[in-house]
């Protein structure tokens, strides 16, 4: 295998007053090189912590506290501060949810590009400053001239996750990682940026962890998704597998509660999951999401949460699998109305 | 009080802001024209009728809510409830015309008093405006928190032990507590997660059908709206640029910016990916 990154049983945990909490709990993914990779989860799923677990960039006072993370055959966990900064600067680029907060306000857009280009790429002033206009338009920014004068606050916030995307690929790295990048815009402005992440990866061979709580982001950019909830991985696929033929009683779930256009005019209730997702102090013996699963067994009180292949690149963490036999996309049955416990 | 069947009634409705003058404008005096928040807003809801209104951030979709029980006051047109003008009532009048055009609020964290019992916040809405039943604090809290399908323990819980799903679903039975006729729902589900949103969805409906509540369901996301509205008006720059059954509306669009916004929902089936890639 070569694999361009590697995660292998990632945990990531956080000091709490009654022992550590862990927010990753042994996440294995692997991406292949030009392999656009989707990490779809609710909040608290630890899909964010384990995109940013790549950089080492786990906020304080979390730490990973065991697992391995190879990017190109080499040991993240294991670099030294320099090569880190390297690594950082050459080999991933990173964007965010909020392209706002992620700019320097007091600092012209084009010049944000243009630092980086001089930083990571030793070129000079007036070069930096050609290669910056000549990004701009590349993300697709009109009259990039001028916009590279303008500062954030003059840009849409649209515009701005452009320029944000003409910074994270402006030393050429070989990983883009994007934590939920369209969550904070408008729809129109959403489809324009996955379409520009979609053309980038199509025609420059960029490699990409997409981080998203939609299925729908993931299903246009990606073309392998993993789902998680808890702190596991518990299904991962090609995205067609996993959104025709889940295996995993929660990606069902997952994807039967994701609204959908075609409902117009066809008004009826959901079999919404019942309960909430995990909290990080909740322990649980076996399968995270057994507590909220309508096929669980006893045996799930002791299983280990670990990936079994299926064949094809499709792999679950679900020993019953209740839907192997049927085959069918997700099911819809009647909501039960039950009264939520304190 | 009258049974008619049209509940609401929002007649040209208009609100303006006005923009800060420069100091050129300023020195030569001339006029700024205000910005059109809203801008010759008008439609009808039903009772027991569930109205989406969509559009994207700066539509004026929350400024059209906050104009519909005066929160903020609108600078024209009318909005009349049962045929009444709101506009013309003032003190006890207006409260009891707010009692009836209840509002749910986007952030779950935000809108809840945090030192307040949820048994407490429910109790208060009622006695406020004197609601049969409020005078028994136990029974009345017990029946909101099972319309809201929330078990009676959570009467004594605080806001802050409580997931954003379980908030956002006090904030509902605090709304239900004053026997509205009209919830207005302000990107009431936006904050949640796709599978607690899928509960509230589904809530929304019960409600519908056990009280025979209207809701004016305000959302960014078309998908969500098509899961729960009969009627959908589509806002873009203050005004309504669509309006029809959202069956009709989703199936055949007529405006480009409907259009637009259709073709931009994020489809969770792969095979139907955006036309571009």
């Amino acid at each position: 295998m070569s694999s361009l990154l590697e995660i292998e049983s990632l945990r990531v945990q956080f000091p709490g007053e009654e022992g550590p909490l862990v927010a990753v709990k042994g996440v294995d993914l692997a991406i292949e090189p030009g392999e656009v990779v989707g990490l779809v989860g609710e909040s608290g799923s630890g899909k964010s912590l384990t995109c940013r677990a790549v950089m080492r960039m786990i906020p304080e006072p979390g730490t990973i506290d065991a697992g391995g993370i190879r990017f190109d055959g080499k040991d993240v966990l294991a670099m030294g501060k320099s090569e880190l900064r390297d690594f950082r600067a050459h080999s991933v680029g990173m964007i965010y949810q909020n392209p706002f907060g992620s700019l320097n306000p007091v600092m012209r857009a084009g010049e944000q590009i243009a630092e980086t280009l001089r930083v990571n790429r030793g070129l000079g002033r007036s070069a930096a400053r050609t290669e910056a206009v000549a990004l701009l338009d590349r993300v697709g920014i009109e009259d990039p001239e001028r916009r590279y004068r303008a500062y954030p606050h003059e840009l849409s916030g649209g515009m701005c996750q452009r320029v944000m995307i003409a910074i994270a690929t402006a030393s050429s790295p070989r990983l883009m990682l994007a934590d939920e990048p369209t969550t904070a815009l408008d729809v129109t402005t959403q489809a324009q940026i996955l379409k520009l992440l979609a053309q980038m990866s199509a025609e420059q061979g960029m490699t990409m962890l997409l981080v998203s709580h939609d299925f729908g982001v993931v299903a246009q950019a990606c073309d392998r998704v993993a789902v998680m909830y808890g702190g596991h991985v518990v299904e991962a696929g090609p995205v067609e597998t996993i959104y025709h033929e889940p295996e995993h009683p929660y990606t069902r779930a997952l994807l039967n509660s994701v609204p959908e256009l075609d409902s117009a005019g066809n008004v009826r209730r959901r079999a919404a999951l019942s309960g909430h997702p995990p909290e990080l102090s909740d322990v649980f013996p076996g399968c995270v999401f057994a507590p909220r699963c309508d096929h669980a067994r006893p045996e799930c009180e002791t299983v280990s949460m670990k990936l079994a292949d299926l064949g094809d690149g499709h792999s679950t963490a679900c020993p019953v699998r209740p839907f192997a036999a049927s085959g069918s996309g997700p099911a819809n049955g009647a909501a039960k109305v039950e009264r939520i416990e304190a | 009080m009258s049974e008619e069947r049209c509940l609401l009634e929002v007649d040209s409705l208009v609100k303006e802001f006005g923009l800060r003058r420069g100091l050129a404008e300023r020195i030569t005096r001339t006029a700024v024209a205000p910005h059109r928040a809203v801008d010759d807003v008008s439609f009808q809801l039903d009772r027991g009728e569930i109205l989406g209104i969509a559009g994207g951030s700066g539509s004026g979709k929350t400024t059209l809510a906050r104009c519909l029980i005066r929160l903020i006051e609108p600078d024209g047109g009318r909005v009349l409830v049962d045929g009444v003008d709101i506009g013309e009532h003032s003190g006890k009048e207006l409260r009891e015309m707010r009692r009836r055009l209840q509002m749910v609020f986007q952030d779950p964290y935000t809108s809840l008093n945090p030192r307040m019992t949820v048994g407490a916040a429910l109790h208060e809405a009622g006695k406020v405006h004197h609601r049969p039943g409020s005078e028994d604090e136990d029974a009345f809290v017990s029946r909101l928190l099972e319309l809201v399908q929330l078990s009676d323990r959570f009467a004594s819980r605080k806001p802050g032990e409580l997931s954003g799903g379980q908030r956002q679903r006090v904030s509902i039975a605090r709304a239900l507590a004053v026997d509205p006729e009209l919830i207005i729902a302000d990107e009431a589900v936006s904050a949640l997660d796709v599978s607690v949103q899928a509960q509230l969805l589904n809530l929304f409906l019960d409600l519908r059908e056990e009280l025979g509540v209207a809701v004016l369901f305000i959302s960014h996301q078309l998908a969500v709206i098509a899961e729960v509205a009969d009627w959908i008006a589509v806002m873009r720059h203050g005004r309504i640029v669509e309006t029809g059954s959202t069956q009709e509306v989703f199936a055949h669009p007529k405006d480009e910016y409907t259009q637009a916004l259709l073709r931009a929902h994020p489809h969770p089936d792969p095979r139907m990916r955006f036309a571009a890639n």
